[in-house]
């Protein structure tokens, strides 16, 4: 067998192992060996059934989507567990990708320093440029949240629209900041040496490595994405099951029992806010590492904000497990309709001639209206929110009994 | 300290603490208005620190006034949608673009005629208009069959219909980047339009007079229907209460209808205005509703005549203050006396005491 194939399957094993520690329905003592035993097999079947082109092409999709399934699960802990209508994802993911940039990047020296401006360059190693990708984009949120939150809901939907675009000026104009409309290049990429120079790698790592190119980066850049999203997802997991989480639920549902019951309602509702722009900004700096070169029109309010919120419409809102469902299945969908779009482009020249250099939009009007669709005909989305979340109830018959209960009247809701 | 001498001790809670009493009076109208005010001479303050000329600093403050009869013509219509059926649409910004470009479609269509000097446009435009008003008016109140209504029939949260608000915006934005494409587009390409030479060192377009004339007189018109006539009557009455309106034998589905005619017909109009001040973009909408979502709140949700206020207020801001802030950051200007009317005064300048 190809030892390139080999290498990159043990890179797509990590992924699939992590599905299967999440999926297989045994004990703990056997799910282990069972999941490790099939992601490698499957990873050794899938990278021997399709051509190396459409491999990385699978390869680079589930990046982009992983990175989507962290912005989406960011949503999710401010619109699916309190009710915050943030309709500016756009602004914490840019904030979290020129962070992370201008935290790990150096600062130009030299000839260099005329043609890229920015206002700071520490070359901090990568786990500390996403971290303070994170830790900047919850401090944002905390600044918009303490004049916003305490009003309407309406009113934070109109002011996070405001700040996503301010944002984006912003990183359009001030060219001392992050190199003005100028995109900022060169991010380094995590151990990308690996790849380079086989040496560079220790040991047994090296005779892995040694059939790689450096083009089959991605295929490690899959593996950091997907570890980083099931932490998250653990997170998120963890901290909507805790008390915290249900205490969220409380002021998304009954704002007035939650406060009588001495909850601080600001106070959690900022909290979920910062939170969840915290992991929108993990999303961003995960994205300018895996972009290299970054500039503002990336994050313009269809790719970085509506997007998203279908997404997790689709997914369920207030469902951690639909939120990286449909973040995969939308971004299958916009990759899916450039296919079709081409395929329609002789039919639409025959109707005018400059449809096909925009049939591009076509795309938009699709997903458009597949929210319209979502909103109307399936507003709890795909994977519905569970009525019971706490371990200790499910535990007893209480629980079990809520349960029924909880499908039950969902079942008369939907019919 | 001064409590425990007053007479009104033995009730304390009718003596309101010193800083709650300083947050009330910071909450009254006038307080909000004598803040606004500061901050406009603020504005003007910077541009002469900056060494700006009276004249300059003149002009933009008329320019502004035009800008602010652009937003207003948004922002009226939005208020009037936000008041009846209580939810925030963000599709309004491409029911302006809409307006600008269904505007141009039939302009195309028409023969072009003489110019009317000493305005830039001619006959052609006015009718394109007053056609492009009606038929954004329409699709509005056909957007509203096909999602509104169905999410009011099953007395949807405020979330959702703001949701499909945002799907529609995106739908229409798509349908407009289809039709038009992306590029820039003139009502009249290279047509020059020379300011006029008024006193005082001011440069004012014929063009923007004409913008805020036509403001000024829809304005009055929506006001006289809101005030004169049983349909403005009805309109009030199911934003006030729309179940006791329905009680009361109103046809809460036709004041909805007319809402939305309403609605799309000024944001049609402030489209194409706007669209004759500088050029037609798809982008264009989005750009005015940060300031047209500014102007609704800061002149209280439902009241047109305050979205109007709030739209000059903001219109001048957005343009005194490009004299020393990059002219980009105009939506930053709207957004920050939106965030501070949120601070001091959430129900806005007109609103009453809550």
């Amino acid at each position: 067998m190809d030892q390139a194939l080999v290498a990159k399957s043990v890179f797509l094993a990590v992924p699939l192992l992590l599905l299967g520690l999440k999926l297989v329905p045994l004990r703990w003592a056997l799910r282990i060996p069972v999941a490790l035993v099939g992601a490698f097999v499957l990873a050794l079947i899938i990278s021997n059934l399709l051509p190396s082109g459409k491999l990385s092409y699978l390869v680079s999709f589930s990046i982009m989507a992983g990175i989507y399934a962290i912005l989406t699960l960011g949503l999710n802990t401010q619109w699916g567990f309190t009710g915050h209508l943030n309709f500016g994802i756009a602004g914490f993911f840019a904030v979290g990708a020129f962070t992370s940039a201008l935290f790990t990047t150096a600062a130009p020296t030299g000839v260099m320093a005329q043609y890229t401006q920015q206002a700071f360059g520490f070359e901090a190693p990568f786990l500390i440029g996403i971290l303070a990708a994170a830790i900047v984009s919850g401090f944002v949120a905390f600044l918009i949240a303490i004049p916003v939150l305490r009003l309407r809901m309406d009113f934070l939907a109109i002011a996070t629209i405001g700040i996503a675009e301010i944002i984006r000026l912003i990183f359009q104009n001030e060219r001392w900041l992050a190199n003005g409309p100028q995109p900022l290049r060169g991010i380094p990429r995590p151990l990308h040496c690996l790849f380079d120079e086989p040496s560079c790698a220790p040991g047994p790592l090296a005779t892995l490595l040694q059939p790689l190119e450096p083009r089959d980066y991605i295929y490690f850049y899959l593996c950091v994405v997907t570890v980083l999203l099931a932490l998250t997802y653990l997170l998120v997991e963890t901290a909507t099951r805790s008390p915290w989480g249900r205490v969220l639920r409380a002021v998304r549902d009954e704002e007035q029992s939650a406060a009588m019951n001495g909850k601080n309602i600001t106070s959690f509702r900022i909290q979920s806010f910062v939170v969840g722009a915290a992991v929108m900004g993990l999303g961003g700096g995960l994205y300018a590492h895996y972009a290299v070169t970054i500039d503002y029109s990336h994050f313009n309010p269809l790719f970085a904000t509506f997007i998203v919120w279908v997404m997790l419409m689709l997914g369920g809102s207030g469902n951690n497990k639909g939120a990286i469902l449909g973040a995969f299945i939308i971004w299958g969908v916009w990759s899916g309709t450039a296919f079709l779009t081409g395929m329609i482009e002789p039919t639409l020249a025959q109707i005018s001639q400059d449809l096909p250099a925009r049939s591009a939009y076509l795309r938009w009007l699709l997903v458009a209206i597949l929210l319209a669709g979502i909103v109307l005909y399936r507003p709890q989305g795909l994977i519905a929110e569970e009525k019971v979340v706490s371990r200790f109830l499910a535990k007893t018959g209480i629980g079990r009994g809520r349960r029924k209960q909880a499908r039950e009247e969902e079942a008369e809701t939907a019919s | 300290m001064n409590a425990t001498q007053d007479p009104t001790a033995q009730a304390p809670e009718l003596t309101p603490r010193l800083d709650e009493r300083i947050r009330a009076a910071l909450q009254t109208r006038t307080a909000m208005a004598v803040i606004l005010a500061g901050l406009l001479a603020l504005i003007v303050v910077l541009a002469i620190v900056q060494d700006v000329s009276a004249g300059r600093i003149l002009s933009l403050t008329v320019w502004g006034i035009m800008l602010g009869g652009v937003i207003g013509l948004g922002s009226i219509g939005l208020t009037l949608c936000y008041g009846v059926l209580k939810f925030p649409n963000f599709s309004h910004g491409a029911m302006v673009t809409l307006g600008a470009y269904v505007t141009f479609a039939v302009m195309q269509a028409l023969p072009q005629g003489e110019v009317l000097r000493p305005f830039s446009f001619g006959w052609e435009f006015l009718v394109a208009l007053i056609v492009s008003m009606p038929v954004v008016g329409v699709v509005a109140i056909g957007i509203d069959r096909v999602m509104y209504r169905r999410l009011r029939q099953r007395n949807a949260s405020l979330v959702l219909f703001a949701m499909a608000s945002l799907a529609m915006a995106f739908f229409l934005r798509s349908i407009i980047y289809l039709v038009w494409g992306s590029d820039f587009r003139f009502y009249y390409e290279g047509r020059a339009n020379p300011a006029l030479d008024l006193p005082f060192g001011l440069r004012v377009q014929a063009d923007q007079f004409f913008i805020l004339g036509l403001a000024i007189v829809l304005v009055i018109a929506v006001y006289l229907l809101l005030e004169r006539t049983k349909m403005g009557k009805a309109m009030r009455a199911t934003a006030n209460n729309p179940e006791l309106a329905q009680v009361r034998g109103i046809n809460t589905e036709r004041v909805v209808a007319w809402t939305w005619l309403m609605g799309g017909a000024l944001a049609a109009a402030g489209g194409a205005m706007y669209g004759l001040a500088s050029q037609l973009r798809p982008e264009m909408g989005f750009w005015l509703l940060l300031p047209m979502f500014a102007a609704v709140i800061m002149g209280s949700i439902g009241n047109p005549r305050g979205a109007l206020a709030g739209a000059l207020i903001i219109g001048v801001a957005q343009q005194v203050s490009t004299a020393f802030l990059n002219p980009a950051y105009g939506p930053g200007v709207a957004f920050i006396l939106m965030v501070l009317t949120l601070l001091i005064r959430p129900q806005g300048l007109f609103g009453g005491t809550e």
